[in-house]
């Protein structure tokens, strides 16, 4: 796992959820864990998309349930950018 | 707490006359910082240097409710000037008044096109900010034709019916952000809209207003205001029918 991506998404979800950032472990599940509803999970991902420079599809962002699955997707975003 | 808007920043489409004209006139005067849109730039404009003559601030821009790229440059503009976009007043409507059997698609696209994409498209862009904030106030002016039909304007009317089920859907979506969306339904006000029909019509309308009286601009504008403020925090997914009672009893 990109140890610097992570640490930017657990930035993100620290902010946006208000959770705690030793919480946001790569298992952890948004819905699950920080009982994310569905319109948390669309402020997430654009959070995500503005501090990515990304663009998510609604496609890709219901196949992120977890830290990890966020990281991957994010990991394999900026490296396509690159 | 007060009805004052000190602070806020809105957003009018519509703006350059009839009721958007007055609800941009009213929130600027209530303390908002206004962001006008007109299709014809040179009316908002007008609008604009009349409030920022009274002392208040506003920002003018021509184009198309409707157009996303439009829409976003707007916000984008209003951001970069009052860094907040808290009040998207969704007015801007059109007609093309006819009965179906001779109503054309482009007359029924027009309609739909302006009056709902429009509050869409705006209310869409604007959410983001609001969502930041944990605070937002859309309004959209709907009509009472929205709620009892007409005949003549079956685009118009279904425009402003589907505009009422679109603010009860943003309603529960954003509830839990801070975020109310209300509509409002006005009856029959003098605007350049309701100059347009035949004498014979008006009269008719008339004699059917309890309140004796079409109603102004500013009727409307009031109870915008209202549910811009503080004061409106519980209020949300309603219609406020401003109709002088139109059509209380039918």
């Amino acid at each position: 796992m990109n140890q610097e991506i992570f640490e930017r998404v657990q930035k993100v979800i620290v902010e946006q959820l208000g959770v705690d950032e030793n919480a946001v472990v790569p298992e952890a599940s948004f819905t699950d864990d920080f009982n994310a509803d569905s319109l948390d999970l669309v402020e997430l991902v654009m959070a995500f998309e503005q501090e990515f420079d990304v663009s998510i599809s609604e496609e890709e962002a219901e196949r992120v349930r977890t830290v990890a699955d966020a990281v991957r997707m994010l990991t394999e975003k900026v490296q396509a950018g690159e | 707490m007060t009805l004052s808007l000190d602070g806020r920043v809105a957003l009018i489409t519509g703006a350059g006359r009839g009721i958007g004209k007055a609800v941009a006139q009213t929130l600027a005067t209530a303390g908002a910082r206004v962001a006008l849109l007109s299709r014809t730039e040179a009316n908002a404009q007008a609008v604009a240097h009349a409030i920022e003559a009274a002392g208040g601030h506003a920002l003018a821009f021509g184009g198309d409710v409707a157009d996303p790229s439009t829409v976003d440059t707007v916000i984008e503009q209003t951001l970069k000037h009052w860094e907040c976009l808290d009040i998207v007043v969704n007015n801007a409507g059109v007609t093309r008044d006819t009965l179906l059997l001779r109503m054309k698609d482009d007359d029924w696209d027009a309609v739909l096109q302006t009056n709902l994409k429009g509050a869409f498209v705006c209310s869409r862009a604007a959410l983001k900010p609001m969502m930041r904030q944990r605070w937002g106030r859309i309004v959209n002016i709907s009509s009472v034709v929205g709620l009892t039909g007409n005949a003549g304007q079956a685009n118009y009317a279904a425009s402003k019916a589907a505009l009422i089920a679109f603010t009860k859907s943003v309603a529960l979506e954003m509830g839990s952000r801070g975020i109310t969306c209300n509509a409002v339904a006005p009856g029959l006000i003098e605007t350049d809209m309701t100059q347009a029909m035949p004498q014979q019509a008006r009269d008719y309308a008339l004699q059917r207003i309890p309140v004796g009286r079409f109603g102004t601009p500013e009727d409307i504008a009031y109870g915008v205001l209202f549910l811009c403020s503080e004061y409106a925090a519980y209020i949300t997914g309603q219609v406020f029918v401003i109709d002088g009672g139109l059509t209380v009893g039918i």
